[in-house]
């Protein structure tokens, strides 16, 4: 069976249920946050697929911002998640939940 | 074969090439630890390795097979699996670079054009790139898995430092690819032909010295020798982040980073000093068939490495070694803001000169 | 089978695989070496496809700097398979379960999807000087606001992750 675009939709979308999954699932934070990752590049995935099928370089480079926005994301997301574990030492997100109280 | 539409003569001489190339980066590393001796003994005015053949030539030999019959010993609190993967990934990445260097001009033989190149991939430069990014992972994995603290210390500072200096080795790339306008290793060699042409130089070295040096400075910090030797520091440090090997893990460990010092010597050659390109080479080329050409060739590059190579050595036993806050406001404050006036000022010079 | 689906269905299989170790084990180190695997697949993917600057990018931005931060903050922290908080299992069974639905739902919009078959052949679409024709001239306002966007997320970890000044008096009280 050649590969078809419905091939790519599916593994792109299996890898993005996996991310949603081990987002709901887990409680590490950076865990987490790989899984946002992971989700990420799913998209990637897919966009570069169609840029193949329709021979368009404009759906890989919305991968490159991507890329970019992602990196930017870590930055900051990393630093956030150093912060909370220099106030709560732990990175479990279960302990952020003092609104509740 | 019916899924492979390659034919088989193509894969064989691939695969000899692989080997040799292989075989050769292997040999350059393990005569390089002798050099390593040799050159700090004469620095120190002492006589440094003697006993074991001539010159004391066989001795890498010995000391790799001392290697091989020491104890392996894994740590118990250690994570085993990680452990071992450690200097597998390091021996892997050291090795990788090496497909996408062009050692030396084609050749005709038996009426087929023999490429000196594994892969001739229009993002050769990027690959080399994508591979050193990756180098850093056996040194992180390995400290890591030791569990041991100052394992641990000394592969966060190797961690730390190899991305921060890759940073201004990117950048002051930039400004070289802006000249050549070709991210492939043969391209940017072929553009270095001979070496004068049209009144200058055509090596990079004479287009782009900035360049040059910051990328030097980078390749020190990117391989941990000195001055820049802060994970193996062992005033602070005991040993580095190979503290819990033994036997032949860590000589995989200290051999990788000889193959590194080898492939960045070549990787500098075939970037700033014309790869397999000398001068007058158009001469000999008429002189002599095409095969032993290629020979020359690969002579004048293996002269450079050698060169670039005694010179990381007569780096390592001059300078002291710097301090940790020292080597981060050298990449950070000195080398990185250099490295974009430099960008900036061949970006100026190529407009100007395109609107003539 | 032709050499592509064959490499198709070894890299999805790979790719699929890594990612569901990513989610399952319990140590932070394998998560992160899972997740570098999988970004290795999709390399693979992106290669197959004739996007080779993406693939090199790829492996440069996520496996070379955005996991070796990861690998260094674990470290930092010294995270390992026995702090590891875990949730109970009712909430990793609903966390299973709306990820499936998901799945299932988006799979029965997409079952009516036109299929178009991938051209094996190579393109030159994915080469780096066609890339940056479209870049420098289509989308260089987005380029130039994405360096702003890097400019800015630069500033904002330095200042998060700064330490705050504690007056000298309560610093006994802090150690």
């Amino acid at each position: 069976m050649p590969v078809s675009s419905t091939h790519y939709l599916f593994l792109s979308l299996l890898l993005f249920s996996i991310g949603i999954m081990g987002t709901l699932m887990r409680r590490n934070a950076i865990i987490i946050f790989m899984c946002i990752e992971l989700m990420l590049n799913a998209v990637n995935l897919l966009l570069v697929a169609f840029s193949k099928i329709y021979s368009d370089a404009d759906a890989q480079l919305f991968v490159f911002f991507i890329m970019v926005v992602a990196a930017a994301e870590v930055a900051v997301g990393l630093a956030v998640i150093v912060m909370m574990y220099r106030k709560v030492h732990s990175v479990d997100i279960n302990i952020l939940n003092r609104l509740k109280h | 074969m019916l899924l492979l539409n390659i034919d088989a003569a193509f894969v064989i001489e691939k695969v000899i090439l692989i080997s040799v190339i292989l075989m050769g980066s292997l040999g350059v590393a393990m005569y390089a630890t002798w050099a390593e001796r040799k050159v700090s003994a004469v620095m120190q005015d002492r006589v440094g390795p003697n006993r074991a053949g001539p010159f004391g030539l066989l001795q890498p030999l010995a000391d790799g097979l001392k290697l091989f019959f020491k104890e392996e010993i894994i740590p118990d609190r250690s994570t085993q699996f990680i452990f071992i993967l450690g200097p597998c990934l390091a021996m892997l990445t050291a090795t990788m670079t090496s497909a996408v260097m062009p050692w030396g001009p084609d050749f005709t033989m038996a009426g087929r054009t023999i490429s000196l190149q594994v892969a001739d991939i229009n993002i050769g430069i990027l690959f080399v790139f994508g591979v050193v990014s990756l180098g850093v992972y056996g040194v992180m994995l390995g400290g890591w898995a030791s569990n041991n603290k100052f394992s641990l210390l000394s592969s966060i500072r190797a961690a730390s430092q190899c991305i921060s200096y890759e940073l201004a080795m990117g950048i002051s790339l930039i400004a070289l690819l802006m000249m050549t306008g070709s991210l492939s290793m043969k391209d940017i060699v072929t553009q270095q032909h001979g070496f004068w042409k049209d009144g200058y130089f055509t090596w990079n070295f004479f287009k782009q010295p900035v360049g040059f040096i910051i990328f030097l400075t980078c390749s020190f910090a990117e391989l941990s020798r000195a001055p820049f030797d802060l994970p193996e520091c062992d005033s602070e440090l005991n040993m580095g982040y190979h503290q819990e090997y033994s036997s032949m893990k860590l000589g995989f460990y200290l051999f990788a980073e000889y193959i590194n010092m080898f492939i960045s010597s070549a990787v500098i050659s075939t970037l700033f000093f014309g790869g397999y390109n000398f001068p007058f080479m158009d001469q000999v080329q008429a002189a002599v068939p095409s095969g032993i050409f290629s020979l020359i060739c690969v002579g004048a590059l293996m002269a450079k490495i050698v060169g670039m190579i005694l010179f990381f050595m007569f780096v390592r036993w001059t300078l002291p070694r710097f301090r940790y806050d020292q080597l981060m406001k050298l990449g950070w404050r000195s080398l990185i803001p250099l490295a974009l006036i430099n960008m900036l000022v061949t970006g100026g010079v190529i407009l100007l000169t395109m609107k003539k | 089978m032709d050499i592509y689906s064959i490499l198709f269905w070894f890299l999805s299989a790979m790719a699929v695989g890594c990612a569901l170790g990513v989610i399952l084990s319990r140590n932070p180190v394998n998560s992160v070496m899972f997740l570098i695997l999988t970004f290795f697949a999709i390399s693979g993917h992106y290669i197959l496809m004739n996007a080779q600057f993406l693939a090199v990018v790829n492996i440069i931005v996520y496996a070379g700097a955005i996991m070796v931060l990861f690998l260094f903050v674990i470290m930092l922290m010294n995270l390992n398979a026995d702090v590891e908080p875990q949730k109970g299992m009712m909430i990793q069974l609903a966390g299973v379960i709306s990820g499936g639905t998901l799945f299932l739902v988006v799979l029965m919009g997409l079952t009516t999807a036109k299929s178009e078959l991938i051209d094996p052949r190579s393109s030159d679409i994915g080469l780096i000087s066609n890339l940056g024709k479209v870049l420098f001239t289509r989308y260089v306002l987005p380029f130039e606001i994405s360096s702003v966007l890097f400019l800015s997320a630069m500033i904002g970890a330095v200042v998060i992750g700064k330490k705050e000044n504690i007056p000298a008096s309560d610093k006994t009280e802090i150690v």
